[in-house]
Parts: structure tokens; C-alpha cells; sequence
């Protein structure tokens, strides 16, 4: 069987003291900074663009692109933020990554910075994440500690200050131009686009966005070549990535791999859906990516296929429901969720999640009609292309997708009064309210 | 509460070392609503005009972003800040079941503390760990895999003062107010401490190396 996993970012996540700076320059840590410094800054943006390495956050954007965007000789100064607000309802990669190894995001925080040469970075990172945030400060005390950062690094002539900034619980500052306003000190909403932040970022000066994973797969494209990055994965979705499985899988959790591995293949390696069950739906890419269902398990999971079979690939936030779920339940929640976190600056998201919600609501406790569908549909049309930003249009993905696949479902909520399935029978202690069969197994560390 | 000229006293240099690190002032604005959050456990009217004046704001301006964002609170919470999933996810997966049970049990409704003041109780919107679902929260730390059982356990062991110790966490839970202290930018020395990953996130790893597609260390160093 050729490799189908292959974790490089997650490699040595089970050293005890493999957040520290020793640790990672054991594996190797630092050297593609001093490679990314030996160079000009405009060819560490070529590598970039040579990987063909796409945002990690969700979106995809070519980072390398990102990163040529940005105006030089402006007079401006220029800065890197990083997107470390990881909110989306499955999205469960880059906290694990930031508490094992988040010396690779400083390495790879450097070589950004030198490459769109920004002497000031941020990390916005969600504030509920006590632990990720010491880990975080911890990294970044112990490279200004070693030269990684501050005055003239490694002797370069290059300078660099990071500030770790906690946000205050806002899904919607994981969206960039809403995060750039939070790291300003407003509230968190989105700003019209152009101008783009490349050109007015951060205090209106040329500023790149880029997720947290983006960041630290950096140093292994400049450790190993643009071009073995790129023989990896598929034609136009290159190189590996973690994807995330929970819900009922026997052995859920971080499964870096090469973009366009199916969910067949990873399935087959976290055991399988959990004992006496079978998949009932899933989500591709967290809870704004269009439902799949057991159809879908030999997509391959890339930017493209998974647009071709009609959801996105988003932050390979693969949660897994089996057939105890009601998934009007699973839809409305999500529902709810957007409602909680629209912003409230448009009025199609700000209203529309309301009406969404509503109506979802009536139809779960059985007092829905078909017609509703229709609405809800014709709802959802009016809200996607027509906000702010892409919260908005998240709605329509659990909404549209749980009616195109499990239409019967919601009728059936009306047929019967109420919901059909037994909550108790979908959760990991099968209602006994006792021990959890997975247990509180964290790694004891050293 | 009133912010004592004594506490004002031993913020200001706090507030200046934040303001500090920022080009522009306002961007302090988070981090220093997280440190009035330390000294009072909630954002007070004392609180908003104490980073009003630092950052030269109006408290109607510092009140605007304060209302924004759910991890500032404008009534006192527990010392203990108990979250639980209720997102789709860990709700399927019994977030639901635990949430209804804790508020009976502790005799509170959402975002309430209990009458002794050591634990209050609130839904949480996803919190990046649902690979180790249903996931609760206290003071911001992890708790995995928690069934109604266990999170009983939990606050009973906060409510009577047992050495609690999250999940994946520092080895030790701190207060609410310290967390919010180390939200403002203020490390409390803990980072080394504790787990750095779980069972979930070693999954592929760990399959990764009984297929042979990567080196055993053990293997390695012998």
C-alpha cells in the first residue's frame, strides 16, 4: 500500500516536549530561515508561487500570490497578520498544531515577513484557547530569546517584532478584513472589498492575511523545494494538509495527508464509522461546506473534485454523522450558529439568519409545512451572493444540502409532530450518562 | 465594583506596556478590556472608562466593541467559568445531554453563576476540538471527551475546591480573572506545563507509523 498519510507538520507531535524550541530545532527546526535569508525576498516569493501552495484557512487563495500582491516601495510600512481564530464549526487543526509545534509557525511567520518585507506581524488568535495562548507567548519569548526574532536576525540586517493579540469571541473575525477592524479595536465586521488588504490592510497599509497552517507548512517549502511540495497532491490542489475527523468515527482526529486523498481511504485508517453504525452524512470542509453522504466517499478530497461534486473542500473539517443523526437537527444548529455570529453590518445575513432559524425551528418541532422548504430555499437564494461577506452565504450549506439529500427527513418531522430520532441514541455514551468509551486520554508529558 | 484608585494605580503601567505594542493605540482596546476583566472579573462601568481614558476613547466607543464580543462579560461569572459545546457536533454527540443536566444540577440557567459564586454555566459555540467531542470548557481550557457524568464530577470538584487539571491544559486550572490576565498579554509561566497532545491529534501519526510510512523514533534511536 503506498503512503497515504503523511504527516510532516504533525511529525512530532508526540514528543513530550515538542512545542519547544529545542525540540524543533532537533527535527531540523530553523533551517529554512536561514536558507529564506540568504536569498532575496522576491525569490522566497517565487518558491512560494512555485509550490502553488493554496491558503489553508479555507478559502484556497495561492499564498505565493498573496504575498506578490503587496506594493513595494510605497513608503508604507507593511505587515503579516495571522489568522489563528480557527471558529468554524469543525475546524479543529490549527489548536493542535499551535500547542504541539508552534515554533513552525514563528519559522514560517520570519521568512513571510522577510519575504513581503513587514517588520511588524500579529497573530490573532480566538481568546478561548487559554493553553494555545501560554504555547503561543512561550514561542514566541524563546525565538527572541535565540535571535529568531528582533534586531538584525541571524545577522541579516532583517528586523522583526511579533505581538501574540487574543481576540474576545467573535466567529466572525476569522474572516480577514472583520479580523484586520478586531485587531484595530472596533467591532469585528467585515469592509467592503477592493480595496484588498495587500493594499489597504491593517491601519490602511499594504498587509497580508494568511491562516495559521498556510504559515508552517513555509519552512518545509523552503526546506524541501517548491517543486517536491508540488509533487504532491493533485494538479492544481499541490501538497499534503491535515484533515480533521470527528463526530462517529472510531479513532477521530488530525490526519495530515496530500490534498485529494478520498474519505474512503482516510475512513479505512480511523477505523471505520463507529461499531454498528454506518456514515449517514458528512460535512468536506466544516459547517458552511454543502453536506455529503455516503455518495461522496470516493471524492477526492481537493479543491476541485469537491466543487465538482457540489460542496468546497473549505478546512478539511471532515465531521462525521451516522444514522442515528436527525439531520434537521444538525442543520438548524448550524443555523442557529450563523444567526448568533452574523455581524449584524447587512441586512440579507443579519435578517435572513433570523427568518432562516425560524422557519428551521417550526419545521423541527413538526409544525412545518413543505411549503417551507420552497421558502427557506428561496430565503437562502436571496441571502447567498448578496452579503457582505462569505457568512452570509454559509447558511446555504447546511440548509440547501440537508433538503437536496434528506428531503423525507424534514417531512417526516411534520407527519409525526416532532422529531423522529432519540437524541440519547446519536451520543458517545448511548444515553447512560456514564463513562465516555474514548475516555480523558491526553499524553502525559514530561 | 468600583476600580479602587489602588487597582487604577497598579493597571496604568499594565496599560502602558500593552499600548506599547501596537502602532496605533486603539488596537490595545482588546487586551486591555481582557485586563479590566482581570481585576474585576467583568467589564464594569469603572472598567470601560479606565480603558476609555488610556486609549483617549469615549466610554460610549470602548461600550460598542465591548457589547461585540461574548468573551467580555458585563455581570460577575463564577471563579470557575464552566462552557459546554452545544454547536451541532458536540451537541449529536452528547453536548446537549450535558449542558441540560449541569443547569439542573447546578441549579442555574445560561450564563448564571450558582449562589456560592464559584461556578456559572454557559453554551459555547465551537471551540476547535471536535475531534475530541463533547468538549468543554473552563476558564478557557479544554476538557475532552466529557460525558454527564463527568462533567457532574467536574463541578462538584470546583465548587469543593479539588486540584482540578484540564484535559489538554496547564497542569493546574487557573481563576477566571488569571486567564483573562494572560488573554491581556501577561504569561503566567505555565506554558511548559501540562499536555501538548492528545490522543486525537496523534491519530494519524500514530497510523502513519504502524503502516510503515513513517520512521518509529524508538526504531530510529536504537
Amino acid at each position: 500500500m503506498t503512503s497515504v498519510l503523511m504527516p510532516e507538520l504533525s511529525a512530532h507531535w508526540d514528543e513530550p516536549d515538542s512545542f519547544s524550541l529545542a525540540a524543533y530545532r532537533r527535527s531540523g527546526g530553523y533551517r529554512a530561515l536561514a536558507k529564506a535569508l540568504a536569498m532575496e525576498p522576491g525569490e522566497v516569493i517565487q518558491t512560494l508561487k512555485d509550490s502553488i501552495l493554496r491558503g489553508r484557512g479555507g478559502a484556497g487563495f495561492p499564498t505565493g500570490m498573496k504575498w506578490g500582491f503587496i506594493p513595494q516601495g510605497g513608503g508604507k510600512p507593511h505587515y503579516l497578520v495571522v489568522n489563528a481564530d480557527e471558529s468554524e464549526p469543525g475546524a479543529c487543526k490549527d489548536m493542535p498544531t499551535l500547542l504541539a509545534n508552534p515554533q513552525a509557525l514563528i519559522e514560517g511567520i520570519v521568512i513571510a515577513a522577510y519575504a513581503i518585507r513587514a517588520e511588524k506581524a500579529f497573530i490573532y488568535v480566538r481568546g478561548e484557547v487559554l493553553h494555545v495562548i501560554r504555547r503561543l507567548h512561550h514561542a514566541v519569548a524563546e525565538a527572541y530569546e535565540a535571535g529568531y526574532l528582533g534586531r538584525n536576525i541571524s545577522g541579516s540586517g532583517f528586523s522583526l517584532d511579533v505581538v501574540v493579540h487574543a481576540g474576545a469571541g467573535a466567529y466572525i473575525c476569522g474572516e480577514e478584513t472583520a479580523l484586520l477592524d478586531s485587531l484595530e479595536g472596533y467591532r469585528g465586521q467585515p469592509r467592503l472589498k477592493p480595496p484588498f488588504p495587500a493594499v489597504a490592510g491593517l491601519y490602511q497599509c499594504p498587509t497580508v492575511v494568511n491562516n495559521v497552517e498556510s504559515i508552517a507548512t513555509v519552512p518545509y517549502i523552503l526546506n524541501h523545494g517548491a517543486e517536491e511540495f508540488a509533487s504532491y497532491g493533485t494538479e492544481r490542489s499541490k501538497g499534503f494538509g491535515l484533515y480533521s475527523l470527528s463526530g462517529h468515527v472510531t479513532r477521530p482526529g488530525q490526519y495530515e495527508a496530500p490534498l485529494g486523498t478520498t474519505l474512503r481511504q482516510l475512513l479505512e485508517l480511523a477505523g471505520g464509522i463507529r461499531a454498528g453504525h454506518r456514515l449517514k452524512f458528512w460535512t468536506p470542509g466544516g459547517s458552511s461546506t454543502p453536506l455529503f453522504t455516503d455518495e461522496h466517499l470516493d471524492v477526492p478530497l481537493d479543491y476541485e473534485s469537491v466543487a465538482k461534486a457540489g460542496s468546497m473542500l473549505g478546512t478539511r473539517s471532515v465531521q462525521l454523522f451516522d444514522e442515528t443523526t436527525c439531520v434537521v437537527r444538525v442543520a438548524l444548529r448550524w443555523v442557529e450558529f450563523y444567526q448568533h455570529e452574523s455581524c449584524g453590518k447587512c441586512t440579507p445575513c443579519r435578517e435572513g439568519s433570523f427568518w432562516v432559524a425560524q422557519i428551521m425551528q417550526r419545521l423541527e418541532r413538526g409544525e412545518g409545512s413543505e411549503a417551507d422548504l420552497d421558502k427557506l430555499l428561496d430565503i437562502c437564494d436571496n441571502i447567498t451572493g448578496r452579503a457582505f461577506c462569505a457568512l452570509g452565504d454559509s447558511i446555504q450549506a447546511p440548509v440547501g444540502s440537508s433538503i437536496k439529500y434528506f428531503r423525507d427527513e424534514y417531512i417526516q418531522h411534520q407527519k409525526q409532530g416532532g422529531c423522529p430520532f432519540d437524541p440519547a441514541a446519536s451520543t458517545l455514551f448511548g444515553g447512560s450518562g456514564g463513562s465516555s468509551p474514548r475516555g480523558n486520554t491526553a499524553m502525559e508529558s514530561a | 465594583m468600583a476600580l479602587s484608585q489602588e487597582a487604577r494605580a497598579r493597571l496604568e503601567p499594565d496599560a502602558a506596556q500593552i499600548i506599547a505594542r501596537y502602532p496605533q493605540s486603539r488596537s490595545a482596546l482588546l487586551p486591555l478590556l481582557h485586563l479590566v476583566q482581570s481585576e474585576e472579573g467583568y467589564v464594569s462601568a469603572d472598567g470601560i472608562e479606565f480603558c476609555a481614558g488610556q486609549l483617549g476613547l469615549t466610554e460610549a466607543e470602548v461600550t460598542a466593541v465591548t457589547s461585540f464580543y461574548t468573551m467580555y462579560k458585563r455581570e460577575p461569572v463564577g471563579e470557575y467559568h464552566v462552557g459546554v459545546c452545544t454547536n451541532s457536533l458536540c451537541a449529536v454527540m452528547g453536548g446537549d445531554a450535558i449542558f441540560a443536566d449541569l443547569k439542573e444540577h447546578l441549579d442555574v440557567g445560561n450564563d448564571q453563576a450558582t449562589a456560592d459564586g464559584k461556578v456559572s454555566l454557559e453554551h459555547l459555540e465551537c471551540n476547535a476540538a471536535c475531534d475530541y467531542a463533547p468538549v468543554m470548557m473552563v476558564n478557557w481550557e479544554f476538557f475532552d471527551n466529557m460525558t454527564p457524568q463527568s462533567a457532574r464530577e467536574l463541578v462538584d470538584g470546583l465548587r469543593s475546591g479539588a486540584d482540578v487539571a484540564p484535559t489538554r491544559g496547564a497542569p493546574r486550572l487557573c481563576t477566571w480573572k488569571q486567564a483573562s490576565r494572560i488573554l491581556a498579554g501577561f504569561p503566567d509561566g505555565q506554558a511548559a506545563g501540562g499536555h501538548t497532545a492528545g490522543e486525537a491529534s496523534l491519530a494519524g501519526l500514530r497510523a502513519a507509523r504502524e503502516n510503515g510510512w513513517r520512521p518509529d523514533p524508538q526504531e530510529g534511536q536504537q
